[in-house]
């Protein structure tokens, strides 16, 4: 097969090595490992309880893996030797002229934001509900603007550098109100908008961080045919235009399988497939993770695919 | 469109329909749109409604200005006091012209003028004018009570002093409550530092109030970044606890560090503030003797009042400054959605320790403030009912709104004073009876009313730090409190 021409063997934005996840006897993730290819839209699926939010969490220092390694290469191409020396080193991070690359699992999760450059959103809304639109990508992108405040001292002094990023702070926020089409609501709390535009205010919020990765857990979910196929269309942009990579775990198969370079499907915990959206539909032990079929049949697929590990015993048995 | 709808409430009650009917006469027209009065018509209109106000004025108070009578030889003599009578005029003319040509915009207002305005110009919101006109009063408010109950301003301005000392804390701990929304019930400890800080520098170093009074906002800041270290871990009701007890450590160690504090004893002496080296006393040297003014005792309690009023203004002013800061909105955020925030790259900690520690410098500044006005301090100052108390106001006041915190200790401390005074209620429960007995009491049932008719406070809209094209407050149904409330 040409898996030269796989633009997340070739360039990967994110590689997760053997990445595990235990909470007590639960296994979360299982010996997980994918490339997440830079510019790609890759979508991560599988059933519930597959572990998706917890390689999210993970990825986004939100938890500590078990096991593993996280590697964001946020520019230029680090090779495999500079990394493992990286990992050796007990570093977190390298930050050089011809590549950096950080260890996402050993960052704390608001680190890999902030100078890492991953950005994601969250299954249940959090926005800043009490406070206006614009305020919450205002709030976004407190770094720069913390920064530019000489950390508040030259801020509270009205010195004209902060003017001016505050400035430039609120037209870049405008610019993705109108982005995502709720520049008429910019002074409206986030809580009075509708579900739909929360969501993109959420995706807005998350690339007031100028990330290069994007994270997005469920973004469709709760969304009508229309609002699915903007998003859609957003994501696109996002991905042309700014050269963000976006990972996004998703149920709606539709946005899955229109807008995704990449898929990787999980269930219990473990990589069942992965693949471009066309080679994963066809992926017999997908439409069996998904649909279900008889144990026999199970057994049938198996042996005809030469598998021995695809399928760990019933989470009964793992718990 | 109008058919659907009528055979669609073809089966309701003659009444709805009626109703809905007339709705939709109301909708078919043009809206309800007033051409705003140009310019020129609005300087007429507005002299026109100044000219009948002034002289309904002139009329109304013909007899209490214009005619004076006083006391002659063989009865009453009738004399004129034209200056007195054409100044009330005046002003009748002036302020009623201002309030038609600036806020009423030239129109005359009628039933419900003011909710019109405030609906129509977000330039001066009703807050706003309340604000201004309440920073007036307390600017001029000295020379006021001298002027208008010269009889009791030394007791009065005493009473401002202390109203704007629990105004300036609570402003202190509205940074950590109602912006940062960490709920903190040993907030008096940062009272007691400031305020130790100044008196043990003051009387072992020999140091003035004004070199002290940065020094021990320093130090209530130091304590409180070491307050908000342990607690960053707490949420919600293991906050409040932790917070509550570093307050009583920090007392019981003032009133066990006997060498150092001087225990229950305190500390005596502590010195007055100065103007720039000139003393509030009386001989050479002294503030009277430099302006050639008369010495009076009440000079000081002016000095002081001033003081509190510029320290108080200086944490709105700070305080106001910040939420427009990335700080500021930061701490909003942390509020709202911690975890939200640290997936913004916002370093939480350092938010955290930044509203422990500018609400604990204000309450620094506070502390040394009351123990220069006191001139002694003592644990017994610092209980954890004076927690309670600049707490209450807060929330009482609504969450991160500063004008409520002003009304809301202005109505606490003052209505707890004006018990006192309330020597009547004797005629009824007895001569025995005695008002401040039961104060708590009446301050109880007062939190338990205000909680039941505002339970998110006074004044519980949020008004947003940065706006794109308009201003809407925000309800408080839509804010959130922050951990443990």
């Amino acid at each position: 097969m040409n898996q030269q021409n796989r633009n997340w063997t070739t360039d990967p934005v994110l590689s997760v090595e053997h990445l595990t996840m235990r909470f007590g006897g639960l296994l979360a993730v299982d010996d997980l490992s994918f490339d997440v290819g830079r510019g790609d839209i890759t979508a991560l699926i599988g059933p519930n309880g597959a572990g998706k939010t917890t390689v999210f969490n993970c990825v986004t220092g939100f938890y500590k893996p078990t096991e593993g390694r996280i590697a964001l290469r946020r520019e230029g191409s680090v090779s495999d030797a500079a990394l493992a020396e990286l990992t050796r080193g007990g570093q977190q991070y390298r930050r050089a002229d011809d590549g950096s690359v950080f260890l996402l699992e050993r960052m704390a999760d608001f680190k890999i934001t902030e100078i890492a450059g991953v950005a994601r959103t969250f299954q249940n809304i959090r926005l800043f509900g009490g406070m206006t639109a614009l305020e919450n990508l205002l709030v976004a992108q407190h770094n720069e603007l913390m920064r530019a405040s000489g950390y508040t001292i030259g801020g509270l002094l009205g010195l004209p550098g902060y003017r001016r990023a505050a400035e430039a702070a609120k037209e870049k926020a405008v610019e993705w109100l109108r982005r995502v089409d709720l520049l008429d609501r910019a002074d409206d709390p986030a809580a009075d908008l509708p579900y739909g535009a929360q969501r993109r205010l959420e995706i807005a919020r998350a690339l007031c961080t100028n990330p290069v990765l994007l994270c997005l857990d469920e973004p469709a979910a709760g969304l009508n045919p229309r609002e699915s196929a903007e998003l859609n269309t957003l994501l696109k942009y996002i991905r042309d235009e700014h050269g963000v990579s976006v990972l996004l775990i998703e149920h709606d198969m539709g946005v899955v399988m229109e807008i995704s370079d990449h898929v990787i499907v999980l269930d219990y915990g473990k990589k069942i497939s992965d693949g471009t959206a066309s080679e994963v539909r066809n992926d017999a032990k997908v439409i069996a993770a998904y649909l279900g079929v008889d144990d026999e049949e199970v057994d049938e697929v198996e042996r005809d695919l030469d598998v021995k590990t695809a399928h760990t015993p019933a989470p009964g048995g793992a718990l | 469109m109008a058919n659907t709808t009528t055979s669609a409430s073809a089966d309701r009650p003659e009444g709805a329909e009626r109703l809905s009917e007339d709705r939709r006469e109301a909708m078919r027209g043009e809206p309800p749109f007033v051409e705003a009065p140009s310019e020129d018509t609005r300087l007429v209109r507005a002299l026109k409604e100044a000219g009948v106000t002034a002289g309904l004025v002139a009329v109304l108070t013909l007899f209490f200005f214009l005619f004076r009578t006083d006391i002659a030889v063989g009865g009453l003599d009738l004399s004129l006091d034209p200056k007195s009578w054409i100044i009330a005029i005046a002003i009748a003319f002036a302020g009623r012209f201002l309030l038609t040509y600036f806020v009423f915009g030239g129109e005359r207002p009628t039933v419900g003028g003011w909710k019109k305005v405030a609906a129509k110009t977000a330039r001066w919101p009703i807050g706003k004018v309340i604000g201004v006109v309440l920073l007036l009063v307390a600017l001029t408010l000295p020379f006021l009570l001298m002027t208008l109950l010269p009889s009791q301003d030394r007791y009065l301005l005493d009473l401002s002093i202390l109203i704007l000392t629990y105004v300036m804390l609570g402003w202190g701990l509205n940074i950590v409550v109602g912006l940062a929304g960490l709920l903190d019930l040993g907030y008096v400890a940062f009272y007691a530092v400031g305020a130790y800080s100044f008196a043990l520098l003051a009387t072992n170093f020999d140091l003035g109030f004004w070199i002290c009074l940065p020094m021990a906002g320093l130090f209530a800041a130091l304590w409180g970044v070491m307050l908000g270290f342990p607690v960053l871990r707490l949420r919600g009701d293991y906050l409040a606890i932790v917070t509550l007890a570093f307050g009583e450590i920090i007392r019981v160690v003032l009133l066990n560090w006997y060498d150092f504090t001087g225990g229950p004893n305190g500390i005596l002496g502590i010195p007055k503030p100065t103007l720039f080296g000139l003393e509030f006393s009386r001989g050479e040297g002294s503030f009277s003797d430099f302006f050639g003014l008369e010495y009076s005792s009440i000079q000081r309690f002016v000095f002081l009042y001033y003081i509190i009023l510029a320290l108080a203004l200086l944490t709105n002013f700070v305080t106001m400054r910040m939420r427009k800061l990335p700080v500021g909105r930061a701490w909003e955020a942390l509020r709202e959605d911690e975890i939200a925030c640290r997936s913004l790259g916002i370093n939480t900690v350092n938010v955290k320790l930044t509203a422990f520690a500018t609400g604990a410098m204000f309450g620094g500044f506070a502390g040394s403030f009351f123990a220069t006005r006191q001139g002694f301090i003592s644990p017994e100052s610092f209980t954890f009912i004076e927690s309670a108390i600049i707490l209450a106001i807060v929330v009482l006041g609504g969450l991160g709104s500063q004008l409520g915190v002003v009304i809301a200790s202005v109505v606490m401390i003052g209505g707890i004073e004006l018990l006192r005074n309330l020597t009547g209620l004797q005629a009824i429960f007895g001569a025995g009876f005695d008002p401040t007995q039961y104060r708590m009491l009446i301050f109880g049932l007062a939190m338990v009313l205000i909680m039941v008719w505002k339970p998110r406070g006074l004044v519980s809209t949020r008004t947003p730090s940065a706006i794109y094209k308009e201003k809407k407050t925000i309800g408080a149904d839509l804010v959130a409190q922050g951990e443990g409330h």
